[in-house]
């Protein structure tokens, strides 16, 4: 390829930047955002692999009564386990690894605002969860449960390990997970494409935008919650210490004004895939474009003011209950508008049943009855009943595993040919689908009853006699029925891989900036600056005047922006590097070797004035477009 | 709010359930013949013509059922011991008929969603020849009808919510005709106190038909929830904090209501059941009675019963369990563990996990971990000690005898299996 | 090219295209507070909630010295006037004097920190610590954090006066003094919440 690169930095005196173009170094240094995206993805979908392996040990245990597959300990520590990896280090990495790939793709923009920071957020994310992977084989995995109670995390009652590897892991990929949010709204606000005002940012972007926000003001409580826990076990503060009058409920305060936000922090990105694909696939602009873009933004307010609706049974009282219980029904009326918009968008179009409109469908289904049980469960006095059992596993099942799940998986079929340059065969995806929408509901559905016959949640086992049996075997068989849809969609990947047919830029005929890239996007990603002037600045292009009469800007205006040439920012070590020295140092703590972990973190210390003295660096590209036959 | 109780209790939602009332009977039919008797009904039936009787409508009629309506199926067996669908008082009676109204409500949200969404899936399917689509970007008449919608729809559900909040969840006072009950959550059983009656028992709450009962929650180490489905929902007991859950009984509510912890405290979670007796008011008096009367010591008829009560002195019960009928004027024990006082009168052993049968108490202190996996009480002899089964019995035999006036009658009581 | 080469090499490239006008890292810094923000909010929350429940002393009335802290909060306020100083400085390429308010900045952060270790050591003789009661631990940690937050400031500033040595600083380097800035003021106003709601509340 024709191009001419200059250096723009020569300051990196201490260490010469590596400047790997393949082989592992270039993965482990990479700055770019669409390599961390496939990441992200791929560290995502293998964490997933797990929870999903925890997941059909539980069911196996719960086939039928009294069973004896893992005793009660074991089973603690599955669904544990399952539960913070299928929320922290599953859908929400998911979410954000689309992000990463996407939302600069979406905007016009050469890769995020701080690449090297994107780098650090995904190692200290993968590097928090095999942290929390770990502590299988060094003395038992975590088993208080995701939400962790206290005072079930407090030395009296919990002495392993466990729960350590849980705060610590769970603690160092927070401040990666915040600082990549930072990275993404500081994205979208400064570097839109020129003319891409902010209500033209498509809808996926809009999305991450709100559930960057989300972030920045969610974890902090939830950091400071773990960071009482570390305390509490480490150093021997008082935190949660009952015998010193610590309040236990105060736990479950810090957790969930995280907790529900965490909630759209999953959801809202699915909002934005659903919306990019049920367009595209209808051949019609999203309908209601603002009323999306606000009733995303009102969701991610009101999930601030919700929290307690997860502690109705906490003896609240009721002047409290009822609040929260308004708050939580008023989110969802804009939640019900997106749904509504969804359908008006498919209303009148065109509609062709690919395997990611099928997703999207699925997600439609599911999200709605998620939603209505949702609505069931912020009623406090049916809440009285149905908390804590499996009527809310399947609620939440519903939202985030068919809901968001389900999105991400349409999300996965419908960028694969953007992100590899294959497609993803049709016919198979298709068969995956059957299995794996019918095996969700056969697995979840019959949990509502299940909670409502009398089953509590985080039960390994429950007694023959109360009516328990046939929904519970019902549910067991649709987790085989799930699992095998899961199979075939890695079945489908592989497939790709080895014969999937070349994609070409747009194979789905689409409406946004990413498909004008090539497939998979060179590493500058667009040769020359977009510019842009309407919603749709694809479809503007290939339909001039069909919407509203306009047409897609001089394609050399783009030039101008240009002038200086492609900025590549310089590859680092130090965001691994650091990344690294917090999760061992880590381990220090754990085994109350304070040197070493003084050691790790000086170590860090160096590696964040190394990164701030090593500056951007990188090189300017100029491409020779005439060369390259654009 | 002492007022409470003394307001007959009316549903907000009274008038839906007379059409509720219409509607079962007809459901009942549907689902007799989705059932098991109503397929062997349609089974046994005699074959009719066969030019009538077509193959596939035969096979139809078995798997349709099953296959599509399978959520349809499970439904027939909604009523259950611990199931919120079987109310006994007035609280789970409320929490059901909220429910019942949303998903009334429901019903049309889901007809309406789906429908639309079927038939424009069916109607703009992309077809050959199609026109392209008109490149709307909404219509805001139809934006703003589709935001009324839920509105409304969020309305109808909030003000019977609302109101039921209030009056299930209010922090009630007590009168004197109300029972109180301290309840005190510990890894894994239930410590029930009657402070105005002096009594202290474990992991069987008994209660008088037709009073209000008042329970204070507590917990002694984590967090548990106390959850009775039949009867009051749940409130969690949680360490440092009070909290105070209420519940009422009818006439029709005399009965025995299993109910369990909802809130995972490790180890034995999942056995931590315990039981409330709603009896008649005399029944509950001569409950109270043996608590009250005071210790007489008997010589049992039963050797057995004699050797069980130098065994739990000998293997060391008393150094955790309270007996309260062992010894006149001296405690045992320590609070931490269930109080045996009057066990002859349980229905249940380990924390409401086996029915308290001969057999299953002397099972259940031979070997706690094979019953109640993860539990806190020693086993007392080695596997193959030769003595383990006999002395576990003898033990068996001595507890059950407490709080029954007669040592044989003790005996007959228990091999009925209570419950 | 070799023209382009060389205005690289100075590393004085025109910025890329950019739909804000806020810099990046100004930007940045504001998003990274207002998530600093919550993070304070936690903790100044769970010394509320566990205010007045110790359940053995030393309690807070019988150890806090308002006046002694008064004097530290006005060195940390009178900080911040120098930091305001710096930038103007900068702004100007006065660099002397940009180096003289910065070195004040620094100082003076120091000796709120000095102030800080005193206290804390006094706290200490006095018998609270981390393990004494729920104040001692809601007290120190929360205290402590803001600590550690003037340190990193302190650091930054530093590390930026010595920058100044090694390379030229001009009017166009403001940006990264003004980050510094922002972050400065945010510990500083912190600081005074904290002040209010931990001392002073208690003399009401």
């Amino acid at each position: 390829m024709a191009t001419t690169q200059t250096a723009v930095s020569t300051r990196g005196r201490l260490f010469v930047r590596p400047t790997w173009t393949r082989g592992i170094g270039s993965w482990l240094t990479t700055v770019d955002h669409k390599r961390l995206g496939i990441l992200y993805i791929v560290s995502a979908f293998i964490f997933m692999g797990a929870a999903a392996t925890e997941a059909f040990i539980m069911r196996l245990q719960l086939l039928t009564p009294n069973m004896n597959v893992v005793n009660p300990d074991q089973f603690n520590q599955l669904f544990t386990m399952h539960g913070v990896t299928m929320v922290f280090l599953a859908i929400m990495p998911l979410g954000i690894g689309l992000a990463n790939y996407f939302v600069p793709l979406q905007i016009g923009a050469r890769d995020l605002a701080f690449p090297r920071l994107n780098a650090f957020g995904y190692w200290v994310y993968a590097f928090g969860g095999l942290m929390i992977y770990t502590s299988w084989f060094l003395g038992g995995a975590p088993d208080m449960g995701w939400v962790a109670y206290a005072p079930l995390t407090s030395l009296s009652h919990n002495p392993g390990l466990g729960v350590d590897f849980y705060m610590f892991g769970l603690f160092i990929s927070g401040i990666g997970t915040t600082g990549t949010a930072m990275n993404l709204i500081v994205t979208i606000v400064s570097m839109r494409a020129p003319g891409m005002t902010m209500m033209r940012v498509p809808v996926f972007a809009w999305m991450m935008l709100i559930t960057s926000f989300m972030i920045i003001f969610a974890f902090p409580p939830l950091t400071i919650a773990f960071l009482e826990i570390i305390l509490d076990r480490t150093f021997g503060t008082l935190f949660f210490v009952q015998e010193a009058g610590a309040l236990p409920i105060l736990w479950q305060h810090l957790f969930w004004f995280f907790g529900h936000p965490e909630v759209y922090i999953i959801i809202l990105p699915a909002f934005g895939v659903i919306s990019e694909i049920i367009p595209t696939f209808s051949r019609k602009p999203l309908f209601g474009y603002p009323i999306m873009i606000l009733s995303g933004i009102l969701i991610g307010f009101m999930g601030f003011a919700v929290w307690t609706h997860h502690m109705f049974t906490t003896g609240l009282g009721p002047v409290v209950n009822t609040a929260f219980s308004l708050t939580s029904f008023v989110i969802g009326i804009p939640t019900g508008v997106k749904i509504f918009n969804w359908l008006g968008t498919l209303w009148g179009g065109s509609i062709r049943f690919t395997t990611p409109l099928l997703y999207a469908l699925a997600f439609l289904v599911t999200f709605t009855l998620g939603g209505i049980t949702g609505i069931m469960v912020a009623m406090p006095t049916f809440d009285a009943q149905v908390h804590d059992t499996y009527f809310v596993v399947a609620h939440f099942h519903y939202v985030m595993g068919g809901g968001a799940l389900m999105a991400f998986f349409g999300a996965l079929y419908y960028w694969f040919p953007k992100m590899t340059g294959k497609m993803m065969s049709e016919r198979l995806g298709k068969i995956a689908w059957v299995f794996t929408v019918l095996g969700f509901h056969l697995l979840f559905f019959p949990q509502h009853l299940a909670g409502m016959l009398g089953m509590p949640r985080r039960i390994q086992t429950y007694p023959e006699g109360i009516g328990l049996e046939l929904v519970n075997m019902l549910s067991t068989i649709g987790s085989w029925v799930m699992g095998v849809g899961l199979i075939l969609i890695l079945a489908g990947v592989i497939h790709a891989f080895l014969r999937g047919k070349p994609a070409g830029k747009d194979p789905w005929d689409a409406r946004t900036l990413e498909w004008t890239t090539s497939s998979p996007p060179a590493y500058y990603d667009f040769p020359v600056q977009p510019v842009v002037n309407s919603l749709d600045p694809l479809w503007v292009e290939k339909h001039p005047g069909a919407m509203g009469g306009v047409t897609a800007p001089d394609p050399e205006s783009g030039k101008a922006y240009d002038a200086h040439g492609i900025h590549i920012p310089g590859q680092s070590w130090f965001p691994f590097v650091a990344a690294l020295a917090l999760a061992i140092g880590c381990y220090g703590l754990m085994y109350d070797n304070i040197i070493f972990a003084i050691i790790c973190g000086l170590a860090f210390i160096f590696c964040i004035f190394g990164w701030a003295y090593e500056g951007v660096g990188g090189t300017h590209l100029h491409l020779d477009l005439a060369e390259e036959g654009q | 709010m002492s007022d409470i109780r003394h307001t007959r209790y009316q549903s907000p939602l009274a008038p839906v359930r007379f059409y509720l009332l219409l509607a079962i009977p007809l459901l009942r039919s549907v689902l007799h013949l989705l059932t098991d008797s109503g397929a062997k009904t349609l089974r046994n039936a005699p074959i009719q013509d066969p030019k009538e009787g077509i193959v596939p409508m035969r096979w139809l009629r078995r798997v349709l059922p099953v296959a599509v309506l399978a959520p349809l199926l499970t439904s027939c067996s909604l009523q259950g011991m611990q199931s919120m669908f079987s109310p006994a008082g007035s609280i789970a009676q409320e929490q059901l008929d909220l429910f019942m109204w949303t998903w009334y409500l429901s019903i049309p949200v889901m007809i309406g969603v789906f429908g639309a969404m079927f038939y424009v899936l069916v109607r703009y399917r992309r077809r050959k020849g199609d026109p392209e689509p008109e490149q709307s970007h909404g219509k805001p008449a139809v934006e703003v009808i589709l935001t009324v919608v839920p509105v409304l729809i969020i309305v109808m559900v909030a003000i019977p919510t609302v109101r039921s909040i209030f009056r299930t969840q209010s922090h009630v006072v007590a009168t004197s005709d109300d029972i109180q009950v301290n309840v005190i959550g510990h890894q894994w059983w239930w410590q029930f106190e009657y402070p105005d009656l002096g009594i202290t028992t474990a992991n069987e709450l008994h209660v008088p038909v037709g009073k209000r009962v008042i329970l204070h929650l507590n917990s002694a180490d984590v967090v548990h929830a106390f959850w009775v489905p039949r009867l009051a929902g749940k409130v969690d007991l949680i360490p440092n904090q009070n909290n105070q859950l209420w519940f009422d009984t009818n006439e029709d509510s005399i009965g025995i209501y299993p109910g369990q912890c909802a809130e995972l405290c490790l180890g034995a979670h999942a056995y931590m059941r315990f039981r409330v007796v709603v009896s008649a008011q005399d029944d509950f008096d001569s409950w109270t009675a043996e608590f009250q009367k005071p210790v007489v010591q008997t010589v049992a008829s039963d050797p057995l019963v004699t050797q069980g009560r130098q065994l739990v002195a000998n293997k060391g019960c008393i150094g955790c369990h309270n007996i309260g009928n062992y010894a006149e004027g001296v405690t045992y024990g320590q609070p931490q563990f269930p109080d045996l006082t009057n066990f002859g009168l349980r229905n249940t052993v380990g924390a409401g996990v086996l029915d308290a049968t001969p057999e299953n108490v002397a099972k259940w202190i031979a070997d706690p971990q094979s019953v109640k996996p993860g539990n806190r009480m020693p086993t007392l002899w080695a596997a193959n000690d030769p003595k383990r089964d006999q002395e576990a019995a003898a033990i068996a035999a001595y507890l059950l005898s407490l709080g029954v006036a007669d040592t044989n009658q003790a005996l007959a009581h228990a091999s009925t299996g209570g419950n | 090219m070799s023209a382009e080469a060389s205005t690289a090499a100075t590393g004085a490239v025109a910025a890329p295209y950019r739909s804000s006008k806020l810099p990046d890292v100004k930007l940045m810094m504001w998003v990274f507070l207002a998530s600093d923000t919550m993070f304070f909010g936690s903790l100044i929350g769970t010394y509320l909630a566990y205010h007045n429940r110790s359940l053995v002393g030393p309690m807070p009335r019988d150890l806090f010295d308002i006046p002694l802290t008064t004097v530290s909060t006005f060195v940390l306020l009178m900080s911040s006037f120098l930091m305001v100083l710096a930038l103007h400085s900068l702004r100007e390429s006065d660099i002397g004097k940009f180096r003289l308010w910065t070195l004040g900045v620094a100082v003076f952060g120091s000796i709120f920190l000095g102030f800080q270790v005193y206290e804390f050591t006094h706290f200490a003789n006095a018998g609270l610590s981390i393990h004494q009661n729920l104040f001692g631990t809601t007290f120190f940690i929360l205290t402590g954090t803001h600590g550690v937050h003037v340190t990193v400031g302190v650091l930054w500033l530093v590390s930026l006066l010595i920058t100044s040595y090694l390379r030229p600083m001009q009017a166009k380097d403001a940006v990264y003094l003004e980050i510094a800035g922002l972050y400065w003021h945010f510990v500083d106003i912190v600081w005074i919440v904290i002040f209010t709601v931990v001392y002073l509340v208690e003399f009401l």
